[in-house]
């Protein structure tokens, strides 16, 4: 955390750590050292959206999980299944049913890197701890067990991966209509074999993440606690669901917005809008407009969302995370990791029955098509959230237009609130302590941001470079409209 | 035919006369590298992978188009013609825009072994990075110029083979492109019979099938030969 205090009144935290991506937190204090306000700048620029055009649609499945390294297969299952609607097929129920445990793996393996690498050393090490040591590193040194079952956790998400595609990331098998690797025996019984371990090592987390929210009820609660809309996908009948379902919207009383939604009407729900001082781009509930209308994705929003979950030991402990909210939504940003572990289990036991279907190593994997329409639109709960793929092709099946709403971009409002409410929480004048600053970067981090992801867009953006001499004052603006 | 003394890599051979050192070479199990020649095709000498040092010749001559001659000795393995070999490979991957991570082939390339078997890893040369087409207008397959070497087997398989000279090549240099017909897109061909002898002719990921997704395409070069040889057998 370098750079504070530039600028008299304004506290800049550069690069923000332990996410994915780079971006910096600008925290503007009024004359009595009072947060004002609080943004949330993403400095990254990637331009998928403009040079996949002209590109062969079905390319897309394999260029697009290039964006990120940690949620590869949610890229590739929402291209796959824009992919699909511009053929006019189905993937057969093999290929379904290996793409749904290959999406498991990813969850797995992102959430468990969120947790026990990204996110734990703040709660077994302390908010305020040394900086330089508050990493996994030291986790492992001191607690080496659950240290090396967040590192393993991680590893079997990625060995699903590896088992049926060769790869553990950026894998080249999920295709339009199925798969491109059927799953051996061999590889069955030796995924089925890591569930007990996986299994108890979530169960310890969830253990330590419900003790530190027991002993530091008041922290938890008030977190960045805010009302805000939620989206995400659920089954037919209201169930978490992450890898095939219909979208639903709620407002912050529970109350459902929208239910059952193709996400081929994710335009008609959703618009977006640019701001001068990020390249994350500002989506909201288009009914509700720009001010009413933000909304949250990801593990929270899943389970506020959900009526129930799939399986039983994380619906056991969903009852437990539904009762915090007395029957409304649960707002506090900190229960995204509760939920993110919540969401993990239920992964894994959804994962063990895969593994246990019969079919699941049949080689019928894959329907072959053609482009028979213009326009697809796919979509996958990747682990931050809920994505879009929406491709737009010639007569040739050439990309004419991509667009990717990507989970981190909608959640970029509620991350800018976030850091807000954490910011007018624990930072007062300009003399701030590391682990204020620390908590105001975890505010993020709850969100578990991939900015990678997010910054695929291109075309006019918006751009303001102030450019102020040593007294603060501005000498100089550049503006691009 | 009549028999001819020639030295190869420090080797005495007996060789049939009117044979290219290309053809005697692969006879005697020796080495060369080839990217433009295919087994049933007319060579032309284009890539300059198979380029070789005679005694008594100031250049490398290509292996593929130049006949043996009696008392030629001649070397293939020379570390100027590696370094020559690795030049024109990195040229290749500089001339176009080559991702192999998404593309068709990967893993089944041509271009990618040759990657391999000359020791390159990085290219030296400026990329070029230029605008290509990638012709989808065919209703099965798709021409992706980002991916064309210009090694014309595709125009060769087309005319020599399957007789519709439906590809051919326009302009020169780096600015040479292969095109179907008079530059019209493929799917408007009124020669292309759709046989896809071009599809495996080619050696990169430049001409595929659109029902095949990224690395799981694997040519069959060698169905040319084998069509060329029956041929002639019933001729």
């Amino acid at each position: 955390m370098d750079n504070q205090n530039k600028d008299t009144n304004t506290i800049l935290i550069s690069p923000v750590t332990r996410i994915e991506g780079h971006a910096k937190i600008t925290i503007m204090l009024d004359l009595e050292g009072a947060v004002k306000d609080a943004r949330f700048h993403v400095n990254e620029f990637r331009g998928f959206e403009k040079f996949c055009e002209g590109r062969l649609f079905t390319e897309m499945p394999t260029i697009a999980p290039r964006i990120c390294g940690i949620c590869p297969v949610s890229h590739s299952v929402a291209s796959a299944k824009a992919c699909e609607m511009i053929m006019g097929i189905k993937p057969t129920y093999t290929g379904n049913l290996l793409r749904r445990l290959i999406h498991i793996g990813q969850n797995v393996s992102s959430h468990a890197l969120s947790f026990f690498h990204l996110s734990s050393p703040d709660f077994l090490l302390g908010w305020d701890s040394d900086p330089a040591a508050r990493n996994i590193l030291t986790v492992a040194d001191k607690y080496p067990d659950l240290a090396l079952r967040g590192i393993r956790l991680r590893k079997f998400g990625q060995e699903i991966s590896e088992r049926i595609t060769g790869k553990k990331i950026h894998s080249m098998g999920i295709v339009p209509g199925g798969m491109g690797y059927p799953l051996t025996e061999v590889n069955r019984r030796a995924l089925l074999a890591w569930i007990p371990e996986a299994t108890e090592t979530v169960k310890m987390g969830i253990e330590l993440i419900k003790k530190y929210q027991d002993d530091h009820k008041e922290m938890v609660s008030s977190f960045a606690n805010f009302p805000s809309l939620y989206l995400a996908t659920v089954g037919p009948d209201g169930e978490n669901e992450l890898y095939d379902g219909k979208l639903r919207f709620i407002d912050e009383n529970g109350k459902i917005l929208e239910d059952q939604l193709d996400c081929a009407k994710y335009l008609d729900y959703i618009a977006e809008r640019s701001v001068d001082w990020s390249y994350l781009k500002y989506p909201y509930y288009k009914p509700y407009g720009y001010e009413k209308g933000f909304y949250r994705v990801g593990p929270l929003a899943r389970l506020n969302v959900a009526s129930r979950m799939k399986t039983p030991k994380a619906q056991k402990e969903f009852l437990n995370f539904k009762s915090l909210g007395n029957g409304k939504p649960v707002h506090g940003t900190f229960y995204f990791h509760y939920t993110r572990l919540i969401e993990t289990l239920g992964s894994i036991e959804e994962a063990e029955g895969i593994l246990k279907d019969p079919k699941v190593t049949d080689e019928d994997i894959q329907t072959i098509g053609r482009a028979n329409f213009y326009e697809g639109v796919g979509s996958s709960e990747a682990p931050r959230g809920t994505l879009f793929h929406h491709y737009v092709v010639d007569e040739g099946g050439r990309l004419t237009k991509v667009n990717l709403l990507i989970a981190t971009g909608q959640n970029n409002p509620a991350m800018n609130r976030s850091v807000f409410e954490v910011a007018k929480q624990y930072v007062h004048g300009k003399d701030v302590k590391e682990g204020a600053l620390n908590r105001v970067e975890a505010a993020i981090r709850c969100y578990d941001p991939c900015l990678s992801c997010s910054t695929h867009a291109i075309g006019i953006m918006p751009m303001v470079i102030e450019i102020k001499d040593h007294l603060g004052e501005t000498i100089n603006v550049i503006k691009r409209d | 035919m009549a028999k001819i003394p020639v030295n190869i890599d420090g080797k005495s051979l007996e060789v049939e006369s009117g044979k290219t050192i290309l053809e005697v070479c692969k006879a005697n199990d020796i080495e060369i590298l080839t990217m433009c020649h295919l087994e049933g095709l007319g060579d032309i000498g284009a890539c300059r992978l198979c380029l070789v040092e005679i005694e008594g010749i100031n250049k490398l001559l290509p292996a593929c188009t130049t006949k043996v001659a009696p008392n030629q000795v001649i070397k293939t393995k020379t570390e100027k013609l590696k370094k020559y070999q690795k030049i024109t490979t990195e040229l290749f991957f500089a001339e176009r825009n080559h991702v192999c991570a998404v593309c068709v082939v990967n893993g089944n390339c041509e271009l990618q072994d040759l990657g391999y078997k000359v020791g390159m890893t990085r290219v030296r040369f400026p990329y070029l990075f230029p605008k290509c087409e990638v012709d989808t207008s065919h209703p099965w397959y798709v021409m992706d110029h980002n991916r064309c070497i210009l090694c014309t087997r595709c125009v060769r398989v087309c005319g020599e083979v399957e007789g519709s000279y439906n590809w051919g090549v326009m302009k020169r240099g780096v600015a040479a492109r292969i095109i179907s017909d008079f530059n019209t897109p493929w799917g408007e061909s009124i020669t292309c019979t759709s046989c896809s002898k071009c599809v495996n002719a080619c050696p990169t990921g430049a001409i595929w099938p659109k029902a095949v997704v990224q690395g799981q395409f694997k040519k069959n070069p060698k169905m040319i030969t084998e069509l060329v040889e029956k041929r002639k057998m019933h001729l």
